[in-house]
C-alpha cells in the first residue's frame, strides 16, 4: 500500500475528472484503478467496496469514500483550499455548485443521439455564456482579485478553470465576452501544479469519444 | 428586519424543504417569501438577487445564498450538525448525499407524466430498499448509537427522517424490513425540535399537489 489515494472510475473525465483536477492542484499524487467491463463494477459491488453501488469511489485516509461532492469537499478541506471560515466556504460551494451544473450539462452531451445534440450544444453555450460566465466575470471585477475567494487558490478556481476548458472544447470562442475570465484562465492555467496537470501525459482524461461512451453503456 | 434567515420559494416542499427541516432541527425561526407567480421571478433575476437566477435563495448573515447544498453545508456547519473534524464531515457528506439521490426520485415525481407515475414509484421502492435503507440500517446496527455519525445528532440524521417519511408517504410498508430505521425514526421525531416541526401548524409543507406542480411550471415556463 503507497498511501497514494486510490481512484476507482472508468478511464475517462466522467464524475471522476473534477477529483482528479483538484488532487493534482494539490499537488497529491494518486493511483487509479480503471473499470473496463462490467465485471470489474460487479467485483467491487459484491465486494461491498461501493456505498451505494456506485463510482466514483476514492480510498484515501483509511475511507473508502463515494459520492463526488463528499469526495471533493474532503479533498478541499484537508489540502486548505476550502476557505478561511464558514463564510469563504460557503461561497466557494455556491461557486462550485455553479461550475457542477455547467458541467453536468456538458456531461450530459456525450450521452445524446444526433437529433439532439446540436440543440443540447446550444443549451450549454446559452447557459455558459448568460447564466454562469457572466456571475464568475462580475465576482473577479468586483473584488479585482487573482482568486475568486478570500484573495487565496481554492477549490472554486480549479473548478472554474477545469469548466471554462470543457467550454472551449464545445466552442473555442467562448471566452470572447469575459476579458477577465480570459486573464483568469491564463493565471490558474500557470499555477505550477495546474501546469503540470495540463501537459500531455499526465492523469487529465480526454473528452469522451465513441469508444468510451460505448463502454460505459455497457458497464453501467 | 428581523435578523431571521428568509427563504424565498414556492409555497411546498420541493428543493427548499430540507432547508426548512435544518432550520427547524436547528431551532431556528426562519421567514417565508413565497413565489406565486413568473412575475415575481421575473423581478427577482431582474433585481439581481439570484446569483445563477435559481431558488432556492436564502438570505441569511448578509448574504443571499443559493444552491441547496451550499445552504445546507453552511447551516450544518453554523449549528453544529456537522460532526467533529474532517471525517465525520465525510461521512455526513456522503451519507447526506446518497439520500439526496434517493429524494431526487421523490422531488421529480410529481412532474412526470401519469403513464410513468406507476413505474417511478416501483423504481423508488427499489431503490430505497435495496441501495439506501440497507446502508443506514447497517450503520446502525453496527455501531448500536442512536445517531448516525459520532454518536451526536447532525445533519444525516435529519436528513434520513426526512427521506423516511417522505418515502412512506408514497410507500407506507417501506420500512417493514428495518428495524434499525424503525426505531431511528421514532427516537429521531421525539427530538423536540423535530417533534415541534412535525406537528400541524408548522412551516413543514404538505405533499406536492396539482396546485404546486401548476404553480412552478407556470413561473418557470418560457
Amino acid at each position: 500500500m503507497t498511501g497514494k489515494p486510490k481512484l476507482y472510475y472508468a478511464n475517462g473525465r466522467g464524475k471522476m475528472e473534477s477529483i482528479r483536477w483538484l488532487l493534482a492542484a494539490a499537488g497529491v499524487e494518486f493511483e487509479e484503478q480503471f473499470i473496463e467491463k462490467k465485471e470489474d463494477l460487479e467485483k467491487l459491488r459484491n465486494g461491498g467496496d461501493l456505498m451505494f453501488q456506485q463510482v466514483p469511489m476514492v480510498e484515501i485516509d483509511g475511507m473508502k469514500m463515494v459520492q463526488t461532492r463528499a469526495i471533493l469537499s474532503y479533498i478541499a478541506a484537508k489540502y486548505n483550499l476550502y476557505g478561511k471560515d464558514l463564510k469563504e466556504r460557503a461561497w466557494i460551494d455556491m461557486y462550485v455548485e455553479g461550475t457542477t451544473d455547467l458541467m453536468g450539462l456538458i456531461m450530459q452531451l456525450a450521452f445524446q443521439t444526433a437529433d439532439t445534440k446540436e440543440k443540447h450544444l446550444a443549451l450549454i453555450i446559452e447557459r455558459a455564456t448568460t447564466r454562469y460566465f457572466p456571475v464568475y466575470e462580475k465576482v473577479l471585477k468586483g473584488h479585482g482579485q487573482d482568486y475568486l475567494v478570500g484573495n487565496k487558490l481554492s477549490w472554486a478556481d480549479i473548478h472554474l478553470l477545469e469548466a471554462i476548458l470543457m467550454v472551449e472544447e464545445c466552442k473555442a470562442d467562448a471566452l470572447s465576452a469575459f476579458p477577465l475570465l480570459q486573464a483568469f484562465k491564463g493565471r490558474i492555467s500557470n499555477i505550477p501544479t495546474i501546469k503540470k496537470f495540463l501537459q500531455p501525459g499526465s492523469q487529465r482524461k480526454p473528452p469522451p469519444e465513441e469508444k468510451f461512451i460505448a463502454s460505459v453503456k455497457k458497464i453501467f | 428586519m428581523s435578523g431571521k434567515p428568509r427563504l424565498t420559494y414556492f409555497n411546498g416542499r420541493g428543493r427548499m424543504e430540507p432547508v426548512r427541516w435544518l432550520l427547524a432541527a436547528a431551532g431556528v425561526e426562519f421567514e417565508e417569501n413565497f413565489l406565486e407567480t413568473k412575475e415575481q421571478y421575473e423581478k427577482l433575476i431582474a433585481d439581481g438577487v439570484l446569483l445563477f437566477q435559481q431558488v432556492p435563495l436564502v438570505e441569511m448573515d448578509g448574504m443571499k445564498m443559493v444552491q441547496t447544498r451550499a445552504i445546507l453545508s453552511y447551516i450544518a456547519g453554523k449549528y453544529d450538525l456537522y460532526g467533529k473534524g474532517l471525517k465525520e464531515r465525510a461521512m455526513i457528506d456522503m451519507y447526506v448525499e446518497g439520500i439526496t439521490d434517493l429524494m431526487q426520485m421523490i422531488l421529480m415525481y410529481p412532474f412526470s407524466a401519469p403513464e410513468a407515475k406507476e413505474k417511478s414509484i416501483e423504481s423508488l421502492k427499489e431503490r430505497a430498499t435495496t441501495r439506501y435503507f440497507p446502508v443506514f440500517e447497517k450503520v446502525l446496527k453496527e455501531h448500536g448509537q442512536d445517531f448516525l455519525v459520532g454518536n451526536k445528532f447532525s445533519w444525516a440524521d435529519v436528513q434520513l427522517i426526512e427521506a423516511i417519511l417522505a418515502v412512506e408517504e408514497k410507500i407506507p410498508a417501506v420500512l417493514s424490513g428495518f428495524p434499525q430505521l424503525q426505531a431511528f425514526k421514532v427516537r429521531i421525531s421525539n427530538v423536540p425540535t423535530i417533534k415541534k416541526f412535525l406537528q400541524p401548524g408548522s412551516q413543514r409543507k404538505p405533499p406536492p399537489d396539482e396546485r404546486y406542480v401548476e404553480t412552478v411550471l407556470k413561473t418557470f415556463k418560457k
